[in-house]
């Protein structure tokens, strides 16, 4: 029987819920980027959209134009606008609606917003977040399915951020919030939709805490590391390996800048054998950020090298039957642990 | 407005003697410019902000960002504006609303947008004052910004600094149409034209435009025709793209002489008072550079400070 006070909530009804409530916390906080209400300047149609992923329903309605701006297809014009607000008093955050779209903004997140504090000597901050989607899976092809996680993380000045369910989700873009550091949110665009269905998530405010992974599944006999909607997908393999009679552990990393390197040190020095799974581009990707650090620190505790599991190198496909082999799916994660395992 | 002009003369001529001798890199230097950010920023307090390029020394001076902390922080002493981490071209100093020099050409065009932003959202009078020269113009990131200050009303000055070089290309090639101030049209907001090396004229236009910012009406695109008299950086002769006679030209309307011979003339202040003014600057370069050369350099383990304000 369900307890009464299970409160099921999706991955975006959360999000929302998190900034309705930080909106209504600090009237510092301002929304920017293209649609996140829609139909501006017309009344009748106002709040059309919500985004395009229904994170940012409902927030015009209650805290007014001024603070929820829709914006022209400007991202460098917008993102720029934002480091300048952070830099005087607001908190803005700042849609930037697929990922791949950095290409259009780079100079603003990657020579201004991850600069500023140093260069300027401390004395300006940028409390600023960036919410952002990710990923594969949906027919988006190539340029509207990307996950660019490294090449974010890469950037001294910004912090990561990567949730994996709606539990964490919330937490995640309140701490993003909360910071005084520029924050970059990755959501990924199955979670948004759905997959992994809703769970549990108290009403109240909380903050999940950046730099902090999690341990959904604890075990013994090999790692799986996932990011966001990998770490479904690990917890998806273990369903495959248990009844083999494994015992899996799975990290879900979730903070990617700064990362908990002592959970998964000390998660692959007692399994000593681990997976990673990144559906970013293999090169030079969080995936082979993990393994030179698992390399370098847990080498002795190693049984065999560290497996990474990453998209190919190709851009998304748009054809079904060439993106279904795209994401590393649950068995070819479980064919990789087994690989380790027998 | 005089001893301001004089002023960044005296501080930018002592930092390129820093760097002929070597002990600095080079700068961008402002020299011949000095009029348009002297006539803009007395409009200012330390509550508006100002935004720069790579050569905005003038544009900290006229804002009265302390020229000690200047030529530490172009030292890359931990005394500087900067604590020593930003260097020439990323002078900022919040206390007095220089909200930063920029060495990525139109970067921080936007960034003055979001300024203006937070002052509107916040109910403030604030005005934002962005610099950047013709080379920007062509930026993509001016025309979002234009447009965005437009749709959403900002108090915002687009101030395009003339100086009709871009590096070694002249702004005749460059811009389709000749005319930054054309371009405003095209935003829904006023594009006006004045001779940046009249600190009057430049007083005069400013002085509208940041009135109608502070009332609520919008931003305004101003383009100054300006003039340096050296290379874009220190290390370029500009004798490789254009002409002594052209560099003479520009020189004989000198902007500090023009107000010399106007206060003169005008009656408004004598030789000998002006001549007073000039070696006041001197002596304060003078006191701004020992000061810089007797700083410290920071601390080796500032390299990794201020990353982050928090991590993890």
């Amino acid at each position: 029987m369900v307890s009464t006070s299970v409160r099921s909530l999706t991955y975006t009804q959360a999000v929302n819920e998190a900034f309705h409530q930080e909106f209504e916390r600090d009237p510092s906080i301002i929304l920017m980027g293209e649609d996140v209400a829609g139909g501006a300047g017309r009344s009748e149609f106002e709040d059309a959209w919500g985004g395009v992923f229904k994170l940012t329903g409902g927030l015009i309605g209650k805290f007014g134009p001024e603070r929820v701006r829709d914006t022209p297809i400007s991202e460098n014009g917008f993102m720029g606008a934002a480091v300048g607000a952070a830099a005087t008093g607001l908190r803005p955050i700042a849609d930037l609606m697929f990922v791949g779209f950095v290409g259009v903004c780079g100079d603003q997140i990657f020579n201004n917003m991850s600069k500023m504090h140093y260069m300027f000597g401390g004395k300006v901050k940028l409390p600023l977040t960036v919410i952002t989607s990710t990923g594969a899976g949906v027919g988006s092809a190539a340029q509207h399915s990307e996950t660019l996680y490294s090449i974010f993380v890469h950037f001294p000045g910004l912090k990561c951020v990567a949730p994996s369910n709606a539990y964490n989700a919330k937490g995640l873009h309140i701490a993003a919030i909360r910071d005084d550091d520029p924050v970059i949110v990755f959501n990924n665009k199955l979670l948004m939709g759905g997959v992994g269905g809703g769970i549990h998530v108290p009403e109240d405010s909380y903050e999940f805490p950046i730099g902090k992974a999690d341990r959904p599944k604890e075990g013994t006999d090999v790692t799986l590391i996932g990011i966001s909607y990998t770490t479904y997908q690990c917890l998806e393999a273990a369903k495959i390996l248990e009844p083999k009679g494994y015992s899996v552990e799975v990290i879900d990393l979730l903070s990617l800048s700064p990362l908990d390197e002592d959970a998964i040190l000390s998660s692959v020095k007692k399994t000593r054998k681990v997976v990673i799974v990144d559906e970013d581009y293999p090169k030079c990707s969080m995936a082979s950020e993990l393994s030179a650090l698992i390399a370098e620190q847990a080498f002795d505790f190693l049984d065999s090298p560290p497996i990474r599991l990453n998209a190919p190198h190709a851009s998304v496909p748009y054809s079904p039957v060439l993106e279904e082999q795209y994401i590393p799916s649950p068995s070819k994660i479980a064919e990789s642990a087994l690989s380790l395992l027998e | 407005m005089y001893e301001t002009m004089v002023l960044i003369r005296r501080f930018e001529e002592q930092a390129k003697r820093e760097a002929d001798s070597g002990r600095i890199l080079g700068t961008h230097s402002a020299i011949g410019e000095e009029a348009t950010p002297t006539g803009i920023c007395v409009h200012l307090d330390d509550n508006d902000y100002v935004l720069g390029n790579h050569r905005s020394h003038h544009h900290c001076i006229a804002k009265g960002v302390d020229i000690n902390e200047m030529m530490a922080e172009l030292l890359g002493k931990v005394t500087g504006t900067n604590r020593g981490k930003g260097g020439t071209m990323h002078i900022a100093d919040a206390t007095k609303g220089m909200l930063g020099a920029n060495g990525v050409v139109g970067s921080n065009i936007p960034v003055a947008t979001g300024c203006a932003l937070a002052a509107k959202v916040q109910g403030r009078d604030n005005v934002s004052v962005v610099f950047f020269g013709d080379g920007a113009s062509s930026q993509g990131s001016l025309h979002e910004a234009m447009n965005l200050a437009s749709i959403w009303s900002l108090p915002v000055l687009f101030v395009c600094e003339n100086n009709r070089y871009a590096e070694s290309t002249p702004f005749e090639y460059a811009i389709a149409g000749q005319s930054v101030a054309n371009r405003a049209a095209g935003y829904g907001m006023p594009g006006v034209t004045v001779d940046g090396q009249n600190v009057i004229e430049v007083y005069e236009v400013a002085e509208e435009a940041v009135a109608r910012a502070r009332k609520g009406d919008g931003p305004t695109l101003i383009e100054a025709f300006t003039y340096r008299y050296h290379g874009h950086f220190g290390a370029d002769n500009p004798l490789g793209y254009r002409t002594p006679e052209e560099q003479k030209h520009y020189k004989d309307k000198d902007c500090i002489k023009t107000m010399e011979q106007f206060l003169i003339e005008s009656g408004t202040a004598s030789k000998n008072k002006l001549e007073a003014i000039d070696n006041d600057a001197v002596q304060r370069v003078e006191k701004a550079t020992q000061f810089a050369i007797e700083s410290a350099y920071p601390d080796p383990s500032e390299l990794l400070s201020d990353v982050y304000v928090k991590y993890p």
